[in-house]
């Protein structure tokens, strides 16, 4: 019994930050239907300039935290800026190919300039630091995570039904031309969505940082929450975070009482059923275009 | 009266297609000027031009509203200087609100009451949108979607409307109520720029009418006239003059001017 609890907590743990990776993943597809396959890697140099601004720069930790928060607000930014707008007749097959590049790059740029070893990084809270309620342990860390992606997904989710900049984006999405003949900047509400997106994605990299940190960090959470998004719909906020919650779970629960080897697995098992059983995900309420 | 809209030769290119031949006319401050023509006339590419939705054109000649040019300029500074269009086959936001609509129609605006007191405006015009306001726009019925696309260009509160096709698809009851509605707002002092296939129609809402074939201005009027003239009788309005006489040679007009 013990075991199965520890189990589905340290399921929910996981679950937290592919959540995380899932929701800004989720941010820019709502927008410009394009899964951002950067997203890891855009979490991944804002890690690492946060861990350089502690160690190189000797910098505390709270200004370090909220420069690299800025960082990763103009880095998604200049991306989409620099690169997505400059693609000439975009589709959204080119725009993937387009961010999977993106992806190669920084990851090759995070190598070169910092190394392909493990590194620490100087986190207020250690990976150990734990609660144990009973007979189970709860890292602090993973409590921080669950906090972190349940406030994000409740300010986004607000942010996307409530205001008028979130029904913007919304907007743009669905319909660009109509966007642009009700006089939104279509170009600048993809920027700040690209913006957003990577703050998101940063958070989720901070609180993976103490525990793993090397420049394949963020392929795990990002794929499992590229998983949870498209399980989720792609669209919905909150169905991104329960589907990567279950994912989270599902997958300890497999490696507990099934197979260890194949834990990473099933995640993809899952999705490959539930794309069969409901193609549009488990949570989306889509409009089903009228020809 | 001054001219609201002044158009002067514009020509327009897609890739390699010539699609305006020069294009010159005036839309006078307060008036209802329609566009008539045939299929692939041109009518829509004139208002895309205008409205900077066509990238890199219109490739000569130049737009001005209110005396200031506005060609080669983006779409969304071309919305705030007041111009509202509403695209043909009703461009809605399929997974948005009527409400969320009239909401984003108002985008730009900074005045919350004036927002608040043209949406009631909305619903006055076109009650069933009223019943449907919470509901997703890709489920309503073609006729309440171009309501909802009018609805939404006039929360804009522009000075020029222009309107692409507003008949288009919807039943003729319909079409008249709409019809009637754009002359209702005309009278509230908005100036309304007007592509139409339906010429009857058109030509008895506006004041002006101008006809468009193969790029090009064939014919313009007061819209009184034109409704009497022979040859858009023969071709935009299917009355025919033709009568029969035996043993007579049948001249047959040319169905096209060019």
């Amino acid at each position: 019994m013990i075991d199965l609890i520890q189990m589905i907590v340290n399921g929910i743990a996981v679950g937290s930050s592919y959540a995380l990776m899932g929701l800004a993943m989720v941010i820019i597809y709502k927008t410009s239907e394009v899964p951002n396959f950067a997203q890891g890697e855009m979490a991944l140099i804002s890690s690492f300039f946060a861990m350089m601004l502690l160690t190189s720069f000797n910098m505390s930790v709270y200004p370090a935290f909220v420069l690299t928060f800025v960082f990763a607000v103009i880095l998604g930014c200049f991306l989409e800026f620099a690169i997505l707008r400059r693609a000439k007749e975009p589709n959204v097959l080119g725009m993937i190919v387009i961010t999977i590049g993106i992806e190669m790059i920084l990851l090759g740029f995070v190598s070169w300039k910092f190394g392909a070893e493990q590194k620490t990084m100087p986190f207020p809270i250690g990976p150990y630091d734990s609660f144990i309620i009973g007979d189970i342990f709860i890292s602090k860390l993973e409590v921080l995570t669950l906090v972190a992606a349940l406030l994000l997904m409740s300010v986004l989710y607000l942010f996307f039904k409530y205001s008028k900049l979130g029904l913007a984006m919304k907007a743009t999405q669905q319909n660009s031309v109509a966007a642009q003949i009700v006089g939104i900047r279509t170009n600048r509400i993809l920027m700040m969505t690209w913006g957003i997106s990577s703050l998101v994605g940063a958070v989720a990299g901070l609180l993976i940082s103490p525990t793993i940190m090397h420049p394949f960090m963020m392929w795990d959470p990002m794929l499992k929450g590229f998983a949870a998004a498209v399980m989720g719909g792609m669209t919905s906020l909150p169905g991104v975070v329960i589907a990567a919650y279950m994912l989270g779970i599902i997958e300890n629960l497999f490696g507990g009482y099934i197979s260890i080897e194949f834990k990473t697995v099933v995640a993809f098992v899952i999705i490959v059923f539930v794309l069969c059983v409901r193609p549009s995900g488990l949570f989306a309420r889509h409009y089903v275009k009228k020809v | 009266m001054t001219n609201l809209l002044e158009v002067k030769n514009i020509e327009t290119y897609y890739d390699l297609v010539y699609a305006l031949r020069g294009v010159s006319f005036s839309v006078k401050t307060g008036s209802i000027t329609a566009i008539l023509g045939n299929n692939g006339a041109g009518k829509s590419t004139i208002l895309k031009t205008i409205m900077g939705l066509i990238e890199d054109q219109p490739d000569k000649g130049s737009i001005e509203f209110e005396d200031a040019p506005i060609q080669h300029w983006d779409t969304d500074k071309i919305v705030r200087k007041g111009i509202a269009y509403v695209p043909e086959g009703r461009e809605v936001f399929e997974e948005l609100t009527v409400h969320e609509h009239l909401i984003m129609g108002a985008y730009i605006r900074e005045d919350p009451s004036g927002v608040k007191k043209d949406i009631e405006q909305v619903y006055r015009y076109f009650p069933v949108l009223k019943q449907r306001t919470n509901q997703w726009a890709g489920t309503l019925s073609g006729g309440e979607q171009q309501m909802l696309a009018i609805g939404r260009a006039l929360m804009l509160s522009p000075r020029l409307l222009i309107l692409d096709e507003p008949s288009l698809g919807l039943s003729p009851i319909l079409v008249k109520e709409i019809f009637s509605i754009i002359k209702e707002i005309n009278l509230k002092g908005t100036t309304i720029l007007l592509v139409e296939q339906n010429a009857n129609m058109a030509l008895s809402i506006s004041s002006t009418g101008l006809i468009l074939e193969n790029g090009r201005f064939v014919m313009k009027g007061e819209s009184k006239d034109l409704l009497e003239d022979k040859d858009v009788k023969e071709f935009y309005l299917g009355i025919k003059s033709e009568t029969s006489a035996k043993g007579y040679q049948r001249w047959k007009r040319k169905k096209a001017w060019r």
